[in-house]
């Protein structure tokens, strides 16, 4: 059964189940790397996607749920050559070391500052607080986001 | 189109491994040849990869390939490594490529593991880019007739007077197919241009805009989805499961049974988890209660294995010259933890023509290689394992056990490739955790506060169980119905030590004496998670240093200064304290205090200081890391912001492990499954960081990546105790413990 999904401005039809987790469409259909499995369970933030607004985790959101409407990815930021002034600023931070997670932080960032574009650190910390990361990069992507919008501003 | 990226990656690949076999030469000893009589020790890994052309080739197009058998784990090693090689060669940064651990064309470096890849495969490099340097600048000089000292030297650009000819117009009549010297001396610091430079690294551009970054992101033509379905609990039998059901399944390719192996692959990801569950459902599993008790009984437990004891260190001085002397005991305790890596394990795995290629994210190529060559029954030349990234693995976690698993699936998929990925609960459940460990220390005090005899007993299980030495160490290869057992796993000796790392105080005492009790068997697998043993050594010991500078009313720095006759180490528990504004014997107010601990990981590399600033909520429990302040000397530092960035890791991590972490399982199965089962650091609970690097550029580069993390737990527990005036000696000082303890 195909499903169209509206990614990055382009409409893509997935031949996948209406249950297939947006996650698996975007990665292997759309051949899109940013979105991360992480865990499958909605707790750790490396697969978030923004969907109208909000940040997302596509790993637990069901492909049918989400026909219709925009969906952005990483990749839908900017690119290495252009990047966004959140991918910018974790080049300029240096945060990241593994950064497996650093999708997560920077979708989960750039909802964020959509909405609040002069969060302070507490409301940063507090967006990223159910985001994990393991090498202990935090510091560093609090430093990046203030960075994004400071340069924004 | 399927995967660009990585589609061009790999005929990029294929076409650079043919140039290159005709290049590309190993050690002599390699082959088995007779090496010639007592070849002269090289410095760093230059000793077992002898060859310059294992290590680096000049291109015609402007570019050098340098070759390192250590593998980017998110460290930065990559960068790190090219730093060092523009700066020997006299060659700008961007013109490096790296070309790192694949048995097909990197040099052999075992394990990239212990803070040890600057200290070996940067030395290599260096030493081998200095020595290539000169090469070409006497081939230079003959083209020029002149001279080489005559040479001035810049980019690759090789100028004399007006007469010029460059690296790339050399490359094609340079030789590197010989046997290194090590006779050229490298640089003198002060005339690096790149070492000791904060150079941007290489791999995070494409991480952070959705690259193709990780072994996770390959894509191969044809490539179909593994999943893998672990035994009910570790010594579960397999009675029945129902294949046929699952074959019927959309999209399932293969079902793997293979005695307590199962596996399935599948056209799509989904289709692969669905039919993963459902052979998980409907299989029948034998087990028996068989893991030990949770909680504070396991620590008992432990002390009553069957162990192997061995006095790892002793030294008999003088004894007190009489007067009052105080005796201090102790014991400490640390649970099992996990690695944790953020994204489960990964592997890419092809059978073809009889030949397994698998890309990884091991951190030992060769190892795993031969491991899984063994468990596939197949020679070790027809396997080639190649390093692609994966989420951070802070030591030995699912990545070498999921490549086995990608290969056995692989042989069951007619010549397509699988990519295999652990779920959340494979991650969890079987990742190799960092050991339970007990230590029970005891001192005596001179009337002067000085300790004039230190006892430490350490009680855990081994610390590496990675490929390597006989057998096979790969999780499936003990499942399989043809089962490899793994190889009796041994402690690495003194002075680096294994379950005994940093238990060596580095203090001066008069009389000393260190046991290990070695425990070799594991009801629950254990292997090198970051540290091995010195994190919870280093807690054990720097907490005790600090229950004895009480007990002697003594400052925790002033006590540890005067046991300290290393200069270095004084430098450094100095700079930590001045930077941190250490005010001595300053009391905690109940609920704030600040803890101050040292170490010298492995008692061989980083010398590391840290002052943490806690405060303890007495009415739940919980206690923040404010902030901490470290101060560390790396010898020779190669980049800043590297070392930097490995510290501030190290102090979250192990400020997560010490307030949080534990594996929690029953006497028949583990129970951690996800991250609500295993909590680690958030965002709202980091401490504010703060590094002081003191560089030491006439000294040799000591690894970091590990050299944090015991102090920041001893740290905490001295700062809560400076709080609090109560004694945390067992980990995690998790809200529960820390309240009942305040109670």
């Amino acid at each position: 059964m195909a499903i169209t999904i509206t990614v990055n401005g382009k409409p893509h039809s997935v031949d996948a189940a209406p249950d297939t987790p947006l996650l698996y469409a975007l990665r292997n259909d759309l051949e899109l790397n940013g979105a991360k499995f992480g865990c499958g369970l909605a707790q750790c933030g490396a697969c978030t996607v923004i969907i109208e607004g909000k940040a997302v985790r596509s790993c637990a959101t069901p492909l049918a749920s989400v026909a219709g409407k925009a969906i952005t990815t990483i990749e839908g930021l900017g690119t290495s050559a252009k990047p966004h002034a959140l991918q910018k600023a974790f080049m300029e931070e240096q945060a990241a070391q593994c950064g497996y997670c650093a999708n997560g932080m920077i979708m989960t960032a750039k909802a964020l500052l959509d909405k609040n574009p002069r969060p302070t650190e507490a409301q940063i910390k507090k967006a990223l607080a159910a985001n994990l990361c393991r090498c202990g990069t935090h510091n560093r992507i609090v430093r990046a986001i203030q960075r994004a919008a400071k340069e924004a501003a | 189109m399927k995967n660009k990226k990585f589609t061009e990656g790999r005929r990029e690949f294929l076409q650079q491994s043919g140039a290159i076999m005709v290049g590309f030469s190993l050690a002599p000893a390699a082959f088995g040849q007779q090496p010639a009589p007592k070849p002269a020790l090289l410095p760093g890994s230059l000793n077992a990869n002898r060859m310059l052309d294992s290590w680096l080739r000049i291109n015609p197009n402007g570019t050098v390939t340098v070759f390192t058998g250590k593998a980017e784990l998110g460290q930065g090693i990559l960068t790190a490594l090219a730093q060092i090689a523009a700066d020997e060669l006299d060659v700008s940064y961007e013109r490096i490529e790296m070309i790192s651990a694949d048995t097909s064309r990197s040099p052999n470096e075992g394990m990239t593991a212990g803070s040890l890849s600057v200290e070996q495969s940067g030395t290599a490099i260096r030493y081998a880019a200095a020595e290539a340097r000169d090469i070409l600048l006497q081939l230079a000089a003959t083209r020029l007739g002149v001279t080489a000292d005559k040479l001035a030297v810049g980019d690759g650009m090789v100028t004399v007077g007006g007469a010029k000819t460059t690296y790339w117009d050399l490359a094609q009549n340079v030789n590197f197919k010989r046997e290194a010297t090590a006779r050229i001396q490298p640089k003198a610091p002060a005339r690096h241009q790149v070492i000791g430079k904060p150079v941007k690294r290489r791999d995070i551009p494409k991480k952070v805009t959705g690259g193709s970054a990780y072994v996770q992101d390959m894509r191969l033509p044809g490539m179909v989805f593994g999943r893998v379905v672990r035994p009910s609990s570790r010594r579960a039998q397999l009675e029945s499961c129902d294949e046929a059901a699952v074959r019927r399944m959309p999209g399932v390719v293969a079902v793997v049974r293979d005695g307590n192996f199962l596996a399935v692959a599948a056209e799509r990801e989904e289709q692969a988890i669905k039919a993963a569950y459902a052979l998980r459902d409907s299989a029948k599993w034998r087990e028996s209660p068989d893991l030990p008790p949770q909680g504070m009984a396991l620590y008992e437990h432990l002390q009553k294995l069957p162990s192997q004891d061995s006095v790892v260190n002793s030294k008999v001085g003088a004894l007190a010259g009489g007067g009052q002397v105080s005796t201090l005991e102790a014991s400490y305790t640390r649970p099992y933890q996990c690695h944790a890596s953020i994204g489960p394990s990964c592997a890419v795995a092809q059978v073809k023509d009889d030949k397994l290629s698998v890309w990884t994210h091991s951190q030992g190529v060769y190892p795993l290689r031969q491991h899984l060559a063994r468990v596939m029954r197949m020679p070790e030349p027809s396997v080639t394992a190649i390093h692609v990234e994966g989420s951070g693995c802070y030591g030995h976690n699912g990545a070498d056990d999921v490549a086995c698993d990608a290969a056995l699936v692989a042989r069951a998929t007619k010549g397509r490739p699988v990519k295999l990925q652990w779920m959340r609960e494979d991650e969890f459940g079987w990742e190799p955790y960092g050991s339970a460990m007990v230590m029970k220390l005891k001192a005596r005090l001179d009337e002067r506060g000085h300790v004039v005899d230190w006892q430490h007993d350490v009680w855990s299980h081994p610390h590496s169980t990675r490929p390597g030495g006989p057998g096979s160490n790969l999780l499936a290869g003990s499942h399989i119905a043809n089962p490899l057992s793994m190889g009796t796993p041994e402690n690495s000796p003194q002075p680096s030590g294994a379950a005994d790392r940093n238990a060596v105080p580095f203090y001066e005492f008069p009389n000393q004496r260190i046991v290990l009790h070695y425990l070799p068997e594991m009801p629950l697998r254990t292997s090198a998670l970051r540290t091995l043993g010195a994190y919870a050594n280093v807690f054990a010991l720097e907490s005790f240093i600090d229950e004895l500078a009480a007990a002697a009313g003594a400052d925790p720095v002033e006590f540890r200064l005067r046991h300290m006759q290393d200069p270095r180490a004084r430098a450094v528990i100095e700079a930590a304290a001045q930077k941190a504004g250490w005010k001595p014997k300053q009391k905690g107010d109940g609920s704030r205090g600040r803890g101050f601990a040292f170490a010298k990981y492995k008692n061989l590399a980083a010398y590391v200081a840290v002052i943490a600033d806690v405060e303890v909520d007495r009415r739940t429990g919980k206690v923040q890391v404010m902030k901490a302040v470290a101060a560390v000397d790396a010898g020779l530092i190669i980049n800043p912001d590297g070392v930097s960035n490995q510290i501030e890791g190290g102090i979250i991590q192990s400020t997560s492990w010490t307030l949080k972490e534990q594996v929690k399982f029953d006497r028949q199965r583990v129970l951690t499954q996800s991250w609500a089962d295993y909590p680690i650091l958030t965002f709202p609970e980091v401490p504010a960081v703060e590094v002081v690097l003191l560089n030491h550029p006439d000294e040799r580069s000591l690894g970091v990546g590990e050299g944090s993390q015991g102090p920041t737990a001893a740290a905490i527990a001295n700062a809560i105790a400076n709080a609090t005036g109560k004694r945390l000696r067992d980990l995690p000082f998790t809200r529960e413990r820390v309240k009942a303890a305040l109670a």
